[in-house]
């Protein structure tokens, strides 16, 4: 469906007038909602994996870990939640204003938009939504256009199990999100941003050898079998203690040969990257001749498939693009440090990332990153993706 | 010195230096800043009624009830609470993350007195621009602020459209801006079928008694039925005058209007004969003492300018209807606004009115007093704003809840590596619907 301004400003006004008639507001509407959520979600398992395949070259095993699965779990937890969550809270009002009672009470917006992005379609468009309903608003969701099946899915199954006066899809180019995003400064309207960022893995020594081989096990997976690198809580470098950085990057190495094997196109494991523009986008961040000698491992490409090798670098200049912009991609660099409390000052002296990862034991130095540094989170000896599927309850927003 | 671009990078260099060094974390740094800023207060009542008294024309009362008493009971609510706040919260962990535990960690966000003592106790850096518009108020806390705080962390910046600019060009962590910009309208409904002079001088106090109408939070206008009109309109003027005398332009309890600017605007509003038409009370102006007395109008035209833009000032239309209950498509026609007030002794009607009528904060029976309460959240909706702050969701405000996760090498689940299996696919489904022998049956091959 192509939508012109006009016809996205009727869509919207038709979602404000239903608001308006408050079916939204009620908990059976709430939970009937949410649960069709669920029964989509069950039903067309097959059908979102093959779109997720078909936009992304994305394993079925790792759709269900990273979107779908989790999507199951927050429709059920938001299910069993929205009654308490929707009460009104009392307030102790102080004695000088007896008699009063005071309460809090959570109150829908109106008409939200949501924007998904294409690297986890299916679950970005529909985590939020869950939100959004059991809030009691009418929803737009905007899908993104680099993912057309996904896209497309969404817009005809959606109608299929939701009240269609209070949910629409509107697929279309840039253009419209552009639009449609001037508009929300212009009207003040909240926006929750979830961005990404360069997100750090610090790698202190481990002593014990089997920590040290599930660490990087752990990093190794979450790297590379996240989308192949195209998530904003992927692990974007590793921060390593020089006297160490060998012994890191050949069980790397190693790890990526027994995950992704030797044949990666044909062992259909690695997503691909998701369209030419940033194939290119990403081969031009390894064509700068210095961030090209800093190659260890991997740095082949097959364009006719969008195919970039897992590929691991040591010490690219830090003034390269590949260290000032958000990879998104199969590319890690490898930064080595004197001393690995020297960390803390790098990830300071860059912008917020969205999540920190510090793989160590040492508990003082566990301390000094939660306290010195920011981040939307912070994770120790482990990546961030079994979360979707298991932790609804940990905030996940910077 | 001009407080230009140069001098703006340069300050906020220093903030988060500052900052960075990693002061303004510590509790004990917050409560020595939130004791100073008391001792300011009350060591300085004096000084800030008189500067007050210099830019409104505010009532000495006023200035003690609402703008010290209020910054004091902020400050007493951080004193005792901000132990607590400060905990790391615990969040629940599920056995398949097991060993792990997991807090949302409250940090501070680097970046008015109640939106600073807010800041200050959720370990934040601060620079404060106050409006030029109160010019006496600006140079005290210019002054003030320097001599109690600690400067290397908390700031005044002092000036107008120029230094906003500078300002505005940095970055910053948080900005918590008070003011104009469509900060919405008040509304409210009367309908007590016994008024009270209680409830007339409620909503005195909450039009007049706040800087004569110069409150975000005063209610613009008021809308009661046709019949019980006329009964509001008289009780209103006996309160009025009980409050004011029968001069109030000469009243001492009165502010003044800020600026010449603002008196202008507000004289527009009367310039409209169908407007100027239906004043019942009031109307009486000074320019050279920038005075207007509390003015009355009754059924003034709806689309006329005193109804269409925000009044922020002593005139109070009142608007009649047939039936109260069309007061909620009133109301919810325009945008929505920082307040609704709702005077009755209905039950049904009250419960109809906190359902249908989304504002900011609702007040049943009286007027503006939930700021007050530090208990409950104060902000806008929509057009009246967005965020809100007072007590903890002033530090929640300038908080970020930072999600902790820690986990151990104790047990790895091979689920989530390649090869990916139909056996982990499964295991993983089973797992999320908390399918214990599924897991089981999947581990083993059986199912």
């Amino acid at each position: 469906m192509n939508n012109t301004g006009v016809e996205i400003e009727e869509t919207v006004k038709e979602l404000r007038q239903y608001f308006k008639t408050e079916k939204t507001r009620s908990v059976t509407w709430r939970k009937n909602q949410l649960q069709a959520i669920l029964n989509l979600v069950h039903e067309n398992e097959d059908a979102m994996s093959k779109a997720l395949y078909q936009d992304l070259g994305k394993h079925p095993v790792e759709a269900y870990r990273d979107e779908l699965g989790g999507l199951e779990k927050s429709a059920q937890t938001t299910l069993n939640c929205v009654e308490k969550w929707m009460a009104p809270t009392k307030s102790h009002i102080p004695l000088v204003f007896f008699p009063a009672k005071g309460e809090v009470l959570p109150e829908p917006l109106g008409v939200v938009l949501i924007f998904s992005s294409w690297n986890f379609p299916i679950m970005l468009a529909l985590d939020p939504l869950i939100g959004a309903i059991s809030a009691g608003n009418v929803v737009v969701i905007k899908p993104s256009d680099q993912a057309p099946a996904c896209s497309s899915f969404l817009a005809n199954t959606l109608p299929q199990y939701l009240d269609t006066n209070a949910v629409k899809v509107i697929e279309g180019s840039p253009r419209v999100a552009s639009i449609v995003m001037t508009s929300a400064a212009r009207n003040l309207t909240p926006v929750t941003l979830e961005l990404g960022g360069k997100c750090p893995a610090i790698f202190d020594h481990l002593s014990n050898p089997s920590d040290f081989k599930m660490a990087v096990k752990r990093i190794v997976g979450a790297k590379w079998g996240t989308c192949s690198g195209q998530a904003c809580i992927g692990i974007d470098y590793l921060l390593v203690e020089e006297k160490f950085s060998s012994e890191v990057i050949e069980l790397l190495k190693k790890f990526i040969r027994k995950f992704y094997g030797e044949n990666m196109i044909e062992s259909r494991v690695l997503s691909r990257i998701v369209n030419k523009q940033h194939f290119e986008r990403l081969c031009n961040l390894l064509k700068d001749p210095l961030v090209a000698a800093s190659i260890v491992h991997g740095g082949s490409v097959d364009e006719t498939n969008l195919f970039i090798e897992p590929t691991i670098l040591l010490d690219p200049p830090l003034d390269a693009e590949i260290m000032t912009e958000e990879i998104f991609g199969p590319l890690l660099p490898v930064i080595t440090v004197n001393k690995i409390q020297e960390s803390i000052g790098f990830i300071k002296s860059r912008p917020k990332p969205l999540t920190i990862y510090a793989f160590t034991k040492d508990d003082t130095f566990k301390r000094k990153i939660v306290a010195e540094t920011s981040s939307g989170s912070v994770v120790f000896n482990d990546t961030l993706v079994q979360v979707m599927l298991l932790l609804p309850h940990l905030i996940f927003m910077l | 010195m001009v407080f230009d671009g140069e001098a703006a990078a340069s300050l906020v260099k220093e903030m988060r230096l500052s900052f960075n060094s990693g002061k303004t974390r510590s509790y004990e740094w917050r409560i020595s800043q939130v004791n100073a800023f008391l001792k300011m207060v009350v060591e300085q009542e004096d000084q800030i009624i008189e500067a007050l008294r210099s830019d409104l024309a505010k009532p000495p009362l006023e200035t003690v009830v609402y703008e010290i008493g209020m910054f004091k009971n902020s400050c007493e609510v951080i004193l005792k609470e901000l132990k607590q706040w400060m905990t790391p919260e615990k969040a629940k962990t599920s056995i398949t993350t097991f060993p792990s535990s997991a807090e949302i960690v409250p940090e501070p966000l680097v970046l008015s007195l109640d939106p600073v003592v807010g800041a200050i106790a959720a370990g934040n850096a601060v620079v404060l621009k106050p409006s030029e518009i109160s010019p006496a108020s600006s140079a005290l806390l210019a002054k003030l602020l320097a001599e109690y705080m600690d400067n290397s962390c908390v700031r005044v910046v002092e000036g107008a459209v120029d230094e906003t600019t500078a300002l505005l060009q940095q970055k910053w962590d948080k900005i918590l801006y008070t003011g104009n910009g469509k900060v919405g309208r008040i509304v409210m409904a009367a309908a007590a079928k016994h008024l009270t002079p209680v409830t007339a001088r409620r909503i005195i106090s909450g039009k007049w008694g706040c800087n004569n109408g110069q409150a975000c939070i005063s209610p613009d206008y008021v809308i009661t039925t046709k019949d019980f009109a006329p009964k509001l309109v008289d009780a209103l003027k006996v309160e009025l005058e009980n409050c004011f005398g029968k001069n109030p332009l000469e009243s001492v309890d009165l502010s003044r209007i800020v600026s010449s600017n603002h008196f202008a605007r507000l004289t527009k509003f009367l310039d409209d004969d169908k407007v100027s038409g239906k004043i019942v009370y009031g109307g009486e102006k000074d320019e050279s003492k920038l005075r207007i007395a509390p003015t009355l109008l009754l059924d003034v035209p709806r689309d006329s300018l005193i109804m269409t833009e925000e009044i922020f000032g002593p005139l109070l239309p009142i608007i009649t209807v047939n039936k109260l209950e069309e007061s909620f498509d009133f109301i919810n026609e325009g945008t929505k606004p920082l307040a609704a007030y709702l005077f009755t002794n209905d039950n049904k009607f009250k419960e109809e009115f906190v359902k249908n009528v989304s504002a900011g904060g609702l007040l049943i029976n009286d007027t503006v007093l939930h700021l007050v309460v530090h208990s409950l959240p104060f902000g806008g909706v929509g057009e009246s704003g967005m965020g809100a702050y007072h007590g903890k969701f002033s530090f929640d405000a300038f908080t970020h809840r930072k999600a902790v996760l820690y986990r151990g090498f104790t047990g790895d689940a091979s689920l989530r590596y390649p090869p990916y299996t139909d056996t982990k696919q499964k295991t993983m489904k089973a797992l999320v619907a908390g399918d214990v022998t599924g897991v089981v049956r999947a581990l083993f091959g059986w199912s």
